[in-house]
C-alpha cells in the first residue's frame, strides 16, 4: 500500500524521516526497519499503539471469545503498569516494564469472528484499515486462524494466533507473520495414546465424530494414527457441521456399529452437545465386545467441562493449560485474573494472555513494532515462565513445543472450576515432531509498505 | 442522456456523484475525534457497499420488476465466488477471467435452479430456491469439500499452479490486480485532522457498479421491464391472453443471478477467499431485508439498503462495553450505568437487534424502504414551496 502525507507537516515528517535514513546509513548497514517506527504498515505515530482482538463473540466457540477478551483485557492491564503485573514478573525475558510496548500505551480494539472465516476477516480488514492496529490476534477457530493469518500475511501485519489446534496453522497454511503458542492435534494424539492404551488396552475400535473443517480434519488424523500404530481399529468416521447443535442422530447409531470408544472431535458448544447427546443414549453405561464403552475427547478445556457438567466425569482428552499448575507463572496467572473477574482462566484465555505478552515482549526486544524485526525476535526464541515450563518458539514452522497436559474429567470435583484433574504432563519432546512433515511453506515476512 | 429520460439521468449521476465521493462522504469525523468510530470511510467497507450495491440491484431486478421473490441469490454469489477463486488459482491473479467466470457461473447455475423453480410461483417459489440454495450450501460445506475447502473455506496456497501469472512474489502469494493495478492499493489524503483513503480496488468496484445501475435503469425502462411488471401485476390475467410468461421471468432471474455472481466475483477480487457461509440462507434472507429496506421495486432503494445493512454489520458491531462507558462518562456514575445496560444490548454482537429494530420501524412506517423516507421529506420542502408559490402571487397584485 502506498501511503502519503500531503499536509506541510506531514511533508516535513517525512524528509526528517529520510534525512535521518541517510545520516544514518554510513555508520551501520541498518536494515529497512531500523528506524523503529516507519517502513512498516500502521507504524504507530502518537504515544499510543493499537492491538485487534478479533475473538468469536457469537457462534459455538462464544464462551471461550469471551473468556480471552478477558485475558487480552489483562494482558493490556499488565502492559501498561496496571494490577499485578501477572506474569511479566515470572516471565523469563525481562524486557517488558509495564511502560506499554516501546514507551508507548498499549490501546486495543475488539471484534466479532463469529466463527466464520468470512466475518473474521472482514472484521480483521476494519482494525487493519480503520483502526490502525498494529499485530491481530484471536481465534478459538481453526477455520478463522488460517483465514485470518492468510490476511494478515497479505496485509503486512503479525498474527499472534490464540485458540487453534488444527495441524494445519502452523503446517499447511503457516504463515511467515504468523506464530502460534497454542498446541495442535499431533501434539494431542502423540499424548493421549499411551494413556488411552493403558487405560483401555490396545484391543479397541474407535467410532470418531468429526467437526467438519479443517481442525476437526487434523485432529481426527492425529488420534487415528496414533491410536492405529498401538492396535487400536476405527469403525467409522463422520463429519458433523460446525454449526449442529443436535447430534442425535450422529450419535444413535454408534452402538449398532460395533465400536467400543467414542472419540468426540469436536470443541466448545459442539463438544457440549455431543457429549450430552452420548451420554442421554446409555453410552457410558453401554457394554461392547465385551468391555466397558468407552468416551475420548482430545481437546478438552474448563469450559467444556462446565458447559457439560456431570458427563465428563472419567473422560480421557488433552489441553494447553489448566489453572490448577502450581508452576510460578501459571500461579500468578490464575492470580491476577481471579482477582479481577472472580475465577479462573481458561486455557483459551492462557494463550490469549501469553501470547500478547510475548508480541510486547518480542517488540521490546526487536526495537520496532516492523513485522519483519518482530519475526526474527520470536524465531527460535527460547522463553520459561508463561506457566507450560521452557518452550521454544520453533523458527521453521512459527509454533511453540512445550509440555502437553493429558486430563480427565474428574470424579468428585471439589469446586464448580476443580473439574479437570491433570493425568499426565507429556514432556516436549515426546510431542516434537519435524517442521516438514505437514508441508506448506511460511513465505518471507512482509511489513506491508 | 444515454437513452435515459431527464429524471432517471438525475438518479444515474447522483449515484455516479454518491459513489465517485464516497471517501469524503463516508469520513466526516477527524480521526482523531471521538466520532471517528463512525466513520465508514475505510477500504474494505466502500468495497462492501458497492458490492452488495450491485447484489442488491440485481436481486431488486428478479423481486422489484417480477414480484418473484427468491430466498437463495446468495447461492449465486457464493458459487461467484468460488468460481473467481478457482480462477485465481489455476489461471493467475488478474481479476478480469476471475469476475468473467463468476458471472458466467452463476449465470449457468441460475438457468439450471430458475428453470425448474419457475414452475411455481408465490411461496412456493420462495421455498424452491431457498431448498436450493440450502442444498448448495451443504454441497459447498461438506460433500465438495476438495473444489470448495469446506467450512474452513477456500484459500490461495503458494503451491497453485497459476498458468498465466507468478506463483509468488517475494516468497508471498501474489495479490489480486488488474493488469499489474493492484486492487489493495491505497492512496491516503490527509487533510487537516481528516484522512480518505482512496483504494484502487473500490473505484473499481463503483465503476462496475455504476455499469450495472445503467443497466438495471434500462432494464427498467425497456418493454421488457414492462412485460416484467405486468407479470407482477397480474400473471393470470397475461397469461389468458396467450401470453407465455416464463421465458420472461427466466430470463429476468438468470439476470438477477449474474448480478448476484459478478458481486461474488468482485468480493473474492477484493480479497481471495470464499467461505460456504456466504451462501447460507441468512445470506440469502440478507439480500430480501437489504431490498425490502431500501424500498423493493426502486432503482436506487436496493443500494441504499445495501449501505445501511453493512454500515450496522460493520459499525455498530464494533462499538464495544469500554466505548459505550466513555460516551456517557460525563454523566453521574448511576445513570451512566442505567445508560450502558439499556444500549448494551443494541451494539456489539448485539448489532442484529438494532438491525431488525430498525428494519420493523421502516416497515411499519415507511412501507416503501428509504426511498420513501426521502421522498417524503423532499415533499414537505416542496409542499412548502407551493404553499409560498401563492402567497407570493397574492401579494404581487396588492403592489
Amino acid at each position: 500500500m502506498s501511503k502519503s502525507n500531503f499536509t506541510r507537516r506531514g511533508l516535513l515528517k517525512t524528509s526528517a524521516v529520510a534525512g535521518g535514513a541517510a545520516l544514518a546509513a554510513p555508520r551501520f548497514f541498518s536494515p529497512s526497519w531500523a528506524d523503529g517506527h516507519a517502513g512498516y504498515l500502521n507504524a504507530p505515530q502518537g504515544d499510543t499503539v493499537t492491538l485487534g482482538f478479533n475473538v468469536p463473540q457469537s457462534g459455538p466457540y462464544a464462551d471461550e471469545g469471551a473468556d480471552e477478551l478477558r485475558a487480552y483485557e489483562l494482558a493490556v492491564e499488565h502492559l501498561n503498569g496496571g494490577g499485578d503485573g501477572g506474569m511479566m514478573n515470572t516471565f523469563s525475558s525481562k524486557a517488558l516494564t509495564g511502560n506499554g510496548i516501546l514507551g508507548k500505551k498499549v490501546e486495543y480494539v475488539t471484534g466479532d469472528t463469529q466463527t466464520k472465516p468470512d466475518a473474521a476477516r472482514a472484521s480483521a480488514k476494519s482494525m487493519i484499515e480503520k483502526d490502525g492496529a498494529i499485530m491481530i490476534t484471536g481465534g478459538s477457530s481453526s477455520g478463522v486462524a488460517v483465514a485470518v493469518q492468510a490476511l494478515c500475511q497479505e496485509a503486512g501485519i503479525i498474527f499472534m494466533a490464540g485458540l487453534t489446534h488444527s495441524n494445519d496453522t502452523t503446517g499447511k497454511d503457516k504463515k511467515a507473520n504468523g506464530f502460534r503458542h497454542f498446541f495442535n492435534s499431533y501434539m494431542s494424539g502423540a499424548a493421549l495414546a499411551p494413556i488411552l492404551g493403558n487405560a483401555y488396552g490396545t484391543n479397541r475400535k474407535a467410532y470418531h465424530l468429526t467437526a467438519d473443517y479443517n481442525w476437526g480434519y487434523t485432529t481426527e488424523e492425529a488420534v487415528r494414527t496414533s491410536t492405529e500404530a498401538m492396535g487400536w481399529e476405527t469403525v467409522a468416521a463422520v463429519k458433523t457441521p460446525l454449526a449442529q447443535t443436535d447430534f442425535k442422530d450422529y450419535v444413535a447409531p454408534v452402538l449398532q456399529s460395533g465400536a467400543d470408544v467414542l472419540v468426540l472431535n469436536h470443541y466448545g458448544g459442539n463438544m457440549v452437545n455431543s457429549l450430552t447427546s452420548a451420554v442421554q443414549f446409555g453410552l457410558r453405561e453401554a457394554q461392547a465386545n465385551g468391555q466397558d464403552f468407552q468416551i475420548v475427547v482430545p481437546l478438552y478445556s474448563r469450559l467444556m467441562a462446565k458447559g457439560a457438567g456431570e458427563n465428563v466425569k472419567g473422560i480421557f482428552g488433552s489441553t494447553n493449560w489448566h489453572w490448577s499448575l502450581t508452576d510460578e507463572g501459571s500461579k500468578a496467572f490464575v492470580k491476577s485474573f481471579g482477582e479481577k473477574y472472580g475465577f479462573p482462566p481458561s486455557q483459551a484465555a492462557h494463550t490469549c494472555y501469553v501470547q500478547t505478552l510475548l508480541y510486547a515482549d518480542a517488540a521490546e526486544r526487536a526495537g520496532t513494532f516492523n513485522p519483519c524485526g518482530i519475526g526474527e525476535a520470536l524465531e527460535g526464541f527460547e522463553f520459561d515462565g508463561m506457566g507450560n515450563g521452557p518452550t521454544l518458539y520453533r523458527a521453521e514452522d512459527h509454533q511453540c513445543f512445550k509440555d502437553v497436559l493429558v486430563v480427565k474429567g474428574k470424579e468428585n470435583p471439589s469446586s464448580e472450576f476443580d473439574l479437570l484433574e491433570i493425568v499426565e504432563v507429556t514432556p516436549a519432546a515426546q510431542v516434537t515432531y519435524d517442521a516438514s512433515i505437514f508441508g506448506g511453506e511460511l513465505g518471507t515476512c512482509n511489513p506491508g509498505a | 442522456m444515454f437513452g435515459l429520460n431527464a429524471k432517471n439521468t438525475r438518479l444515474l449521476f447522483l449515484v455516479i456523484f454518491l459513489v465517485a465521493f464516497a471517501p469524503f462522504l463516508m469520513n466526516p469525523f477527524p480521526t482523531d475525534s471521538a466520532m471517528a468510530q463512525f466513520n465508514a470511510g475505510y477500504p474494505d467497507l466502500m468495497q462492501r457497499f458497492v458490492i452488495f450495491g450491485i447484489f442488491a440491484i440485481g436481486f431488486n431486478i428478479l423481486f422489484g420488476l417480477t414480484g418473484y421473490l427468491s430466498f437463495g441469490h446468495a447461492a449465486f454469489l457464493g458459487v461467484g465466488s468460488y468460481a473467481g477463486v478457482w480462477m485465481f488459482k489455476l489461471l493467475g491473479m488478474n481479476i478480469i477471467p476471475a469476475i468473467a467466470a463468476s458471472v458466467v457461473v452463476a449465470g449457468l447455475l441460475s438457468v439450471v435452479i430458475g428453470f425448474v423453480c419457475l414452475r411455481r410461483s408465490g411461496i412456493y417459489f420462495s421455498i424452491l430456491t431457498l431448498a436450493f440454495a440450502q442444498m448448495m450450501f451443504s454441497l459447498a460445506a461438506s460433500v465438495l469439500t476438495p473444489i470448495t475447502g469446506g467450512e474452513t473455506g477456500l484459500t490461495l496456497s503458494l503451491n497453485d499452479p497459476r498458468i498465466f501469472g507468478a506463483g509468488a512474489v517475494d516468497g508471498n502469494i501474489p495479490v489480486p490486480g488488474f493488469f499489474g493495478l493492484e486492487m489493495r492499493s491505497t492512496y491516503e489524503m490527509v487533510m487537516g485532522g481528516w484522512s480518505f483513503s482512496f483504494n484502487t480496488g473500490y473505484y473499481f468496484c463503483a465503476i462496475i457498479m455504476v455499469l450495472a445501475f445503467y443497466a438495471s435503469i434500462r432494464i427498467f425502462q425497456s418493454p421488457f421491464g414492462l412485460m416484467l411488471r405486468a407479470i407482477k401485476t397480474n400473471q393470470t390475467r397475461l397469461n389468458y391472453t396467450g401470453l407465455n410468461s416464463r421465458p420472461y421471468t427466466l430470463a429476468a432471474f438468470v439476470i438477477s443471478g449474474m448480478y448476484a455472481g459478478l458481486a461474488g466475483g468482485l468480493m473474492v477480487a477484493m480479497d481471495p477467499l470464499a467461505g460456504a457461509e456466504r451462501m447460507f440462507w441468512t445470506a440469502s434472507g440478507e439480500v430480501v431485508i437489504m431490498t425490502i429496506l431500501g424500498g423493493a421495486g426502486t432503482m436506487i432503494g436496493p443500494v441504499l439498503g445495501a449501505g445501511a445493512i453493512k454500515y450496522m454489520e460493520n459499525i455498530v458491531s464494533k462499538i464495544n462495553k469500554g466505548i459505550l462507558e466513555q460516551w456517557f462518562s460525563f454523566m453521574p456514575d448511576g445513570m451512566s450505568d442505567i445508560f450502558v445496560t439499556l444500549i448494551y444490548p443494541f451494539i456489539g454482537k448485539g448489532w442484529h437487534l438494532t438491525l431488525g429494530v430498525v428494519f420493523m420501524l421502516v416497515i411499519i412506517f415507511l412501507p416503501g424502504g428509504l426511498v420513501e423516507g426521502g421522498q417524503r421529506i423532499k415533499s414537505i420542502f416542496s409542499r412548502k414551496k407551493t404553499e409560498d408559490t401563492p402567497a407570493d402571487g397574492a401579494k404581487t397584485p396588492a403592489e
